[in-house]
């Protein structure tokens, strides 16, 4: 609890320091992060017009009103007079407002309907949220691409109360993703977002982009980033327990570096396929071990169901739970189905069958569960 | 309040104890239960709002879980508006409407007693299921924020508790509002045209019709979740063909004339309360009215600025963009009608006068949010972050609960016969105006550099602004047993009011005795 004063009192410290020197520390922001779109350009722009249009009607109201309270009081002797309508004043005061919103409108259309045009777009990134990651699918030459980002789970530990970490100590804290989103400079990306389970919203602050992620819709949006860099965003839209645990991070690279990345995920994927469609048995040691790292990891099981398998709230536990040590039908329906009216998702179209094998060995053989061992080829059968 | 004695001998003693209270159909009786009712429900909400500000107080999860978090937000929000904020408008307006009119009572008084006395069940629905579960930290109330978007809504296995008590709360305000309108419509003192009534009774009129005609699309859509739910439905789920877009805009529909509903009686009352204390008539009486209405029919038709973001064509963007900027007009005419009251009037700043003033001001700054947050393509950029709770906190705390308040010490000597005291008073006020700043304020900025709202846990450079809101919030939240204290020992005893109470009094609930008789205006009076 003495971290937050001492932060506290160097804030106070700070600000009465900017009303002094006028000077505004960047660690301290008060407004949006620095554009690196041209649209964003735009819009921080109508931003800021609306915002002195705002302040200087406030200074003309507000001077009014102070005046008269200085002025017309009646301990300096005021009497009141008993005007109370006048209709010329009154349809100005109508009509100025209304001159002064058009004003704003005309560029605000333009900048909306730039914003709402995604044609002409170099390539195309389709984008779906999950509970609680994002889901991203390229289209290598023919090859789909897709991979899970979620957030680095060591931030979501210490997040946790009693972790005993200190998180102001974590560099990037709540905005590391395991796996980045990855653009080229200088090209118009066209956005896809959508969501499997509940609505997300997917916004990058510096790109100024936000669209949710709506289950049964497809939304387009697109950004064409001028500078090369990381950049950091998160959900924006309600979306359950994790909803502050689902960052995202698109990694802004040279066309070249791009195109090299996006080939070697493809050979990724040829060989994560291949090694999923083999018909190879896997030992159990080998499949626990894969299933703890999507359990932590790609899976984020652990956030519902607790990185011990004991549960988180209302979410159940898995230590000794009927599914977890029963039948291994019922587990795989359960995990690859998953369980409507909860936030239990179908994780057959995020995990592929390999992936599904493991995780579910991994819960039936942890935390005390002893069940049996569940194959790949034991999903195959099941789809 | 409660030892007044009957000024016209036919009628009754008034009865005591609990029967009181439970059979009452005196429209006094049933202002002050909704009074009460409503500041219990502010002190439950107040209470969800500081385990949301401890919380957030630093990074890093310390008091409660992520479920709980969002528990709280959720039933923080539907307290707020349904339980304290709604409430204490039907009880000021059980209380002054037929006082202000000159009727006796309300047209409907059995129906009256019936609508109150729904609300504490509503209340007692949509809470309980926060005790379900054996221990606290595993309640399992609803933790879908208070617009209880689908599909996240339909993963809440509690949901019909919170379905129910919608229904319940929307039984309670329509039976409200037609009372109102037989009330106004029918009940007015001989010589009182429509255009000679006072503006709060104005502004309860247009309200009560909102309430009418947005009540039923909330129990619709909370009727479609439950069929969804419970009956194989499928208006909002994708999966069976549905549209979880569809709810939005159901919920807007009702959701944008609702936030209008919690505001319109706070102009009202501060149309009543400025041109007493600036001893001066209220510029602009008819462009009141006129603007109270545009204001109100235009809320009917903006409710997809809530949701710019869900990809509509860009067209619909651009029409809801006009049509809610627009709203700006109506609005800035009240307050050039307000600051035109106070100029050239004559001036004292009791303590009504001061709630008053500092709503003007701030309602004011949240209007301007209001207006940057219309502008689409820049909302975009605000949409769902902390720049819009700073905005509806705007214009919900330092707009209508500053109304109440105000409204509260303006008729409080009215109904207790008592003055209260003004010390108690003006530390209120203080208190309350400098910590709602200090809480609120800073939230434009936490939202403009990037925090979403709605989350138990952030990164670490939202971390001054929050610990500021927070500090801000406790001040804000202690301050306001001020208030209980004040208005008990004021109940109690005190210096007696006079029948005028306020030097610049006008209207003829100033024309009763302090305090008003059990029964009022049981002639009725001649208004000129």
């Amino acid at each position: 609890m003495k971290l937050p004063f001492k932060r506290m009192t160097q804030t106070i410290s700070t600000l009465l320091l900017m009303i002094v020197s006028g000077s505004v520390l960047a660690e301290y922001k008060l407004n949006f992060q620095e554009p690196v779109t041209a649209l964003g350009q735009e819009i921080f722009d109508l931003h800021m017009l609306v915002f002195w249009i705002c302040v200087w009607i406030a200074v003309a109201v507000f001077a009014v009103m102070f005046y008269s309270m200085y002025a017309h009081r009646k301990s300096r002797g005021a009497v009141s007079a008993d005007f109370h309508e006048n209709t010329t004043v009154e349809i100005i005061w109508t009509i100025v407002p209304f001159i002064i919103l058009l004003s704003v409108a005309i560029p605000a259309t333009s900048t909306l309907i730039d914003i709402e045009d995604a044609s002409d777009s170099d390539l195309t990134i389709k984008v779906t949220g999950l509970q609680w990651k994002w889901k991203y699918e390229y289209d290598a030459d023919g090859t789909p691409v897709s991979f899970i980002s979620s957030l680095n789970p060591e931030h979501k530990l210490a997040s946790a109360r009693n972790s005993g970490v200190d998180v102001t100590k974590i560099k990037n804290y709540l905005l590391e993703v395991d796996n980045m989103m990855v653009i080229p400079v200088n090209k118009k990306v066209r956005l896809l977002v959508t969501s499997d389970d509940v609505i997300h919203s997917w916004w990058v602050p510096a790109f100024a982009t936000k669209k949710d992620a709506i289950p049964g819709y497809v939304n387009e949006i697109w950004t064409k980033v001028e500078k090369v860099g990381i950049y950091r965003g998160q959900c924006a839209e309600l979306c359950g327990k994790d909803h502050a645990f689902m960052p995202i991070v698109v990694k802004v690279v040279e066309e070249a570096e791009y195109n090299t990345w996006l080939a070697a995920r493809k050979v990724e994927a040829v060989a994560a396929a291949a090694e999923a469609a083999s018909d190879k048995v896997w030992s159990k040691e080998e499949l626990i071990a894969r299933g703890e790292k999507i359990y932590m990891g790609k899976g984020g099981c652990f956030g519902c169901h607790g990185a011990n398998g004991e549960g988180v709230a209302v979410f159940p536990k898995l230590a000794g739970s009927a599914i977890a040590t029963g039948p291994a039908e019922g587990h795989i329906d359960i995990v690859k189905n998953g369980k409507p009216g909860t936030a239990m998702a179908a994780f057959s179209s995020q995990l592929n069958d390999l992936e599904l094998a493991s995780v579910i060995t991994f819960e039936r053989n942890s935390w005390g569960n002893t069940a049996s061992v569940v194959q790949p080829a034991d999903i195959k059968a099941a789809r | 309040m409660t030892a007044t004695t009957t000024h016209d001998a036919h009628h009754d003693e008034i009865p005591t104890g609990i029967k009181r209270w439970l059979f009452t159909t005196n429209h006094k009786d049933i202002g002050t239960m909704y009074l009460w009712f409503s500041f219990t429900m502010l002190l439950i909400g107040g209470m969800f709002a500081l385990v949301i500000r401890a919380e957030l107080f630093q990074p890093g999860l310390q008091i409660v879980d992520p479920n709980f978090f969002n528990m709280m937000t959720t039933l923080h929000g539907l307290v707020m508006v349904f339980g304290a904020i709604m409430p204490a408008f039907v009880g000021l307006a059980n209380w002054q409407v037929p006082m202000m009119i000159g009727a006796p009572d309300m047209a409907l008084p059995r129906m009256n007693n019936w609508s109150f006395w729904i609300l504490p069940f509503a209340g007692i629905l949509l809470l309980a299921p926060m005790f379900f579960g054996g221990n606290f930290s595993s309640g399992q109330g609803p933790a879908f924020g208070w617009t209880f978007y689908e599909p996240l809504s339909g993963q809440y296995d509690k949901l019909v508790f919170f379905v129910f008590a919608v229904h319940l709360l929307g039984f309670s305000s329509i039976m409200g509002s037609i009372n109102i309108i037989a009330t106004i419509l029918n009940m007015r003192a001989p010589g009182m045209s429509l255009m000679k009534m006072p503006m709060f009774v104005w502004t309860w009129l247009i309200t009560a019709f909102l309430l009418i005609a947005v009540m039923p699309v909330l129990a619709g859509v909370v009727t479609m979740m439950l069929t969804d739910k419970y009956f194989g439905t499928s208006f909002f789920d994708a999966a069976g063909g549905g549209d979880p877009v569809l709810f939005q805009h159901v919920f807007w529909f009702f959701g944008h004339p609702e936030v209008y509903i919690m505001i319109l009686p706070a102009f009202g009352v501060v149309s009543e309360i400025i041109p007493t204390f600036a001893r001066k008539k209220l510029f602009g009486y008819a462009s009141m009215v006129y603007a109270t209405a545009s204001i109100a029919f235009l809320s009917f038709i903006v409710w997809a600025h809530h949701m710019f973001t869900v990809g509509m064509p860009v067209a619909g963007e651009l029409y809801f963009l006009y049509a809610t900027v627009l709203i700006a007009v109506p609005t800035g005419v009240k307050i050039f009608n307000w600051v035109s009251t106070m100029y050239r009037g004559s001036m004292t700043f009791e303590t009504p006068m001061l709630w008053a003033l500092c709503f003007v001001i701030l309602f004011t700054i949240g209007g301007f949010s209001g207006l940057m947050l219309g502008v689409a393509p820049a909302d975009f950029q605000y949409h769902d972050t902390y720049f819009v709770v700073a905005h509806f906190h705007y214009v919900l705390v330092s707009g209508s609960l500053f109304a109440i308040f105000a409204a509260v010490y303006f008729w409080l000597p009215k109904w207790t016969g008592n003055m209260y005291n003004t010390t108690l008073a003006s530390w209120h006020f203080w208190l309350s105006t400098i910590a709602m700043n200090l809480t609120f304020f800073p939230m434009h900025f936490t939202g403009l550099a990037g925090m979403p709202r709605r989350y138990s846990d952030y990164p670490i450079q939202f971390t001054e602004f929050n610990a500021i809101s927070s500090i801000g919030a406790f001040i804000f939240g202690f301050s306001q047993l001020i208030f209980l204290y004040l208005v008990i020992k004021t109940i109690k005893g005190g210096e007696k009011a006079t029948d005028k109470v306020w030097e610049g009094s006008h209207g003829l609930e100033w024309t009763l005795a302090s305090p008003a008789p059990y029964h009022s205006f049981v002639t009725a009076p001649e208004v000129k």
